[in-house]
């Protein structure tokens, strides 16, 4: 866990600018089919840090975020406005191969998915999908990156049984783990504690804080609670608005807007 | 409680009351309905498997062969005489019209074997004629080479020497055990000079025939050439006069010696070795010796080829190639139908055309394996194997090489017509595999195909197995559209063996549904053909579950490799 992300473009610390707009999000709107899910947002997530997106069902915080990894192609009749531009690179760059993009992004599904494989083939998986065979750094890949996820320990002495032998806690974990061993610079993770109990969910929880030097983690959450014990920055949406985004304590405890204070409070939503 | 007692008291009438309470709920008759014809299938299928499987397993139980002493001047007798006899097969009521009230005569179905002597082997006889049956211990039944069994008392037997031996002793059985196996040993010492060198020979002289035919097409042909060629042919028919000779004092040598019996009917025979397959003495066996000529028999039906236009000897070639063409089949079919489901399901845009081509896939499983068949020969036979021969095989002409039936093209043409299955299952199978699996795969930079083949083709492989067991079910059970794309009635060549190249996917083959039908439909004396018709069938139904078996082995095997996801 000792070097930061590998990032193409090494990024001073003063230059705080750069840091401050790793993903910027830029008059983007997004429609399914025609249906139009995201209006016209503008956002800027800073790296290394966790920036949460809350809102009710339907309000698109995971549309954008399904965005980051463009993983909203595999949608039929899906278009979009504006552009999203992740350190430097516009996501619709006609240039950008969308795989290699995948590769620099790491994502976390709401419903833990390891595959039908050992836990040690799960882990690999990304670097031999792009032609890693080398045991040695392969080896290393799944110590570091157990490690990483705190699953180290628990599973070290049977990294060739099946995945799907874990606990659902231990799953979610694992697929953390997945998702970070290819060294991604961003670490999307769409509702990742929502099947969990409190216990797991307190352990991923734990687990995202020491992340977050390393990468760059955007969470969707349904838990107000999950969102502001982790997150620095929080984002609210509300019918695929942004009508809020600010500092999660600043969001939680002073809302500037009244339907941002209405859903943290709980009177809707 | 008083609650519970009061309920207990609304309980109580059996009729339909106003509060509903006992009243049936509505539709349950239906229940019952369903479960009739549940039962009605069951039933029909059990007792189907149940007749095949005794009728077939009866056929190869060693009877006790009776003597029957028959009234004077009986109308059922063999040429006039009072006795007969042989194993009895079935007692029946006679098909006639009787009066009303009147009892119908009974008839016996005898199997008398000596087909040579009377020129039938099962004969029908009345059972009021029947004075006496008797089971004599000196029967013997030998089982022939050629004209089915030979049924009688054992009298003497003639070694090769021409000593006599004569029935009752210690040294008959002994020496008959002898001369048998001796006998077994020649032919097939003569089998291996006819099929093996002799067939070298006239194998190389057609290749001769072949590569003269192809020189002088090419404009190759010399006085040298021909010379070589003229000189070769002259060593061959010299080998094969040699050969012959021997092969004819062999069979002189093997000829000698022969075993007396009387039929039952008074005649004297003589039964040359030469001619033994087998032979047994059916009225002193024990339960364990009949147990034993019952595992010979059904081990000689499965491992030795027929003979007498297949009503004897075995079914070897037929279940060879009833497993070759299964697994060919599956070989075609497998990757042809997976490959075309990925395309439609994975790649191709959904839309009025796909959908079109799936509906059109479907429709192609309900198509009569009769029109498959006649495709089958005018596209594969005379087309493809057309093109092959004028391609690859032009010296042969005018003899057909693949333009002509054989395992490749019946493989062929099955595989086409299970093709659907294999496309529907397969495809059901892949949108089965998780949409969250395909994701998770994606998000971490795998491209489409490697999705495919890392993790969709994996988690539906158990779905594809399944698709590929109901194509080999219904392929191994075809028989139509083989008549016409390469299936014979005997075939002298397995379509796999020792001569190179080892597989010859040109050749004819048998086949067991085709076997039945040639049997049952086809044979001169269905009398003899019904007890094979009913081995072979259950034989058929063995391997086509045996098959099955083994392909849903597989897949559960899979299936616990894949199992337990938390989707």
């Amino acid at each position: 866990m000792e070097q930061t992300s590998s990032t193409t473009t090494p990024v001073s610390p003063a230059d705080k600018s750069a840091d401050e707009k790793f993903i910027q999000v830029k008059d983007y709107s997004f429609f399914y089919s025609g249906a139009q899910a995201l209006f016209d947002l503008n956002m800027d997530i800073p790296k290394s840090q966790i920036t949460a997106l809350i809102g009710p069902s339907g309000c698109g915080k995971s549309t954008l975020l399904r965005n980051f990894n463009r993983m909203n192609d595999l949608i039929e009749g899906v278009s979009h406005e504006g552009d999203i531009i992740v350190n430097g690179q516009s996501l619709y760059d006609p240039l950008l191969e969308v795989i290699a993009l995948r590769k620099r992004i790491g994502m976390v599904f709401q419903k833990s998915n390891p595959f039908p494989k050992s836990i040690y083939e799960n882990i690999v998986y990304a670097l031999r999908v792009s032609g890693q065979n080398n045991k040695q750094v392969l080896d290393e890949v799944v110590e570091t990156s157990l490690k990483a996820a705190a699953l180290w320990d628990e599973v070290k002495d049977r990294l060739n049984t099946s995945a799907l032998g874990l606990s659902g806690g231990q799953m979610q974990r694992l697929c953390i783990a997945r998702a970070i061993a290819n060294r991604p610079e961003i670490l999307l993770m769409d509702e990742p504690c929502s099947a969990l109990d409190p216990i797991a969910t307190a352990k991923i929880e734990e687990l995202m804080l020491q992340l977050k030097d390393d990468f760059t983690i955007v969470i969707v959450t349904h838990s107000m609670q999950q969102a502001s014990r982790v997150s620095d920055l929080t984002a609210f949406f509300y019918l695929g608005k942004l009508i809020e985004f600010g500092e999660t304590k600043e969001l939680f405890t002073n809302p500037k807007v009244k339907r941002t204070e209405d859903y943290i409070s709980g009177r809707f939503g | 409680m008083s609650n519970e007692q009061n309920i207990k008291v609304e309980l109580k009438p059996k009729k339909r009351d106003d509060r509903g309470l006992t009243s049936r709920p509505k539709g349950e008759p239906f229940v019952w309905f369903t479960g009739m014809g549940l039962t009605i299938g069951l039933v029909m299928v059990l007792a189907l498997l149940g007749l095949i499987l005794w009728q077939g397993v009866s056929v190869f139980w060693p009877e006790q062969v009776s003597k029957i002493t028959l009234k004077e001047g009986a109308a059922s007798s063999i040429r006039g005489q009072q006795f007969l006899g042989g194993e009895i097969k079935r007692v029946q009521e006679k098909k006639l019209a009787v009066a009303p009230g009147e009892e119908r005569p009974v008839e016996w179905q005898l199997f008398t074997g000596n087909k040579d002597a009377y020129g039938f082997s099962y004969k029908y006889i009345d059972a009021d004629e029947i004075v006496e049956t008797s089971q004599p211990e000196d029967v013997i039944m030998i089982e022939r080479m050629e004209h089915g069994n030979a049924v009688g008392h054992a009298v003497s037997l003639e070694k090769p020497d021409g000593t006599l031996i004569f029935y009752g002793t210690e040294e008959f059985d002994n020496t008959l055990h002898s001369v048998y196996k001796d006998a077994l040993a020649k032919r097939k010492e003569i089998l291996k000079i006819e099929k093996g060198e002799i067939g070298d020979d006239s194998a190389e002289l057609q290749e001769l025939e072949v590569k003269e035919r192809g020189l002088k097409r090419r404009g190759k042909w010399t006085d040298e050439k021909a010379a070589q060629f003229e000189k070769r042919r002259a060593e061959l028919a010299d080998r094969f006069q040699e050969l012959n000779t021997k092969r004819l004092a062999l069979k002189e040598e093997a000829d000698k010696g022969h075993l007396n019996i009387t039929l039952f009917t008074g005649e004297e025979r003589q039964i040359p070795f030469s001619e033994f397959v087998y032979y047994y003495h059916p009225n002193q066996l024990g339960f364990m010796g009949r147990a034993k000529v019952f595992t010979r028999e059904i081990w000689a039906f499965l491992s030795t080829e027929p003979r007498e236009a297949n009503m004897e000897g075995g079914v070897f070639p037929a279940i060879f190639g009833t497993f070759a063409m299964t697994i060919l089949l599956s070989a075609f079919v497998t990757p042809f139908g997976v490959i075309a489901a990925i395309y439609l399901r994975e790649y191709a845009k959904q839309g009025l055309f796909v959908r079109s081509v799936r509906i059109a896939v479907n429709n192609l499983a309900g198509v009569p394996s009769i029109v498959f068949g006649v495709f089958g020969l005018g596209f594969f036979v005379y087309v493809m194997g057309g093109s092959i021969d004028d391609l690859f095989f032009k010296d042969n002409l005018p003899t057909p090489t693949f333009k002509t039936g054989g395992i490749l093209w019946a493989s062929l043409t099955l595989a086409l017509m299970t093709v659907p299955v294999v496309i529907v299952a397969t495809e059901e199978a892949l949108a089965a595999v998780p949409r969250g699996m395909r994701e998770a795969s994606l998000a971490a930079g795998a491209s489409k195909w490697q999705t495919i083949q890392r993790i969709v083709l994996p988690g539906s492989s158990s779905g594809i197995l399944t698709g590929l067991i109901l194509a080999m079910a219904r392929g191994a059970g075809e028989v139509a559209p083989l008549m016409l794309v390469g299936v014979v009635k005997l075939a002298p060549t397995l379509p796999i063996d020792m001569d190179s190249p080892f597989i010859h996917l040109d050749r004819k083959f048998m086949h067991l549904g085709f076997h039945i039908f040639d049997l049952g439909f086809q044979s001169p004396d269905s009398d003899a053909a019904v007890p094979m018709v009913f081995a072979t069938t259950l034989l058929l139904i063995i391997i086509v579950v045996l098959l099955n078996l083994t392909a849903i082995f597989i897949r559960e095997r899979l299936r616990r490799k894949f199992a337990g996801s938390s989707f």
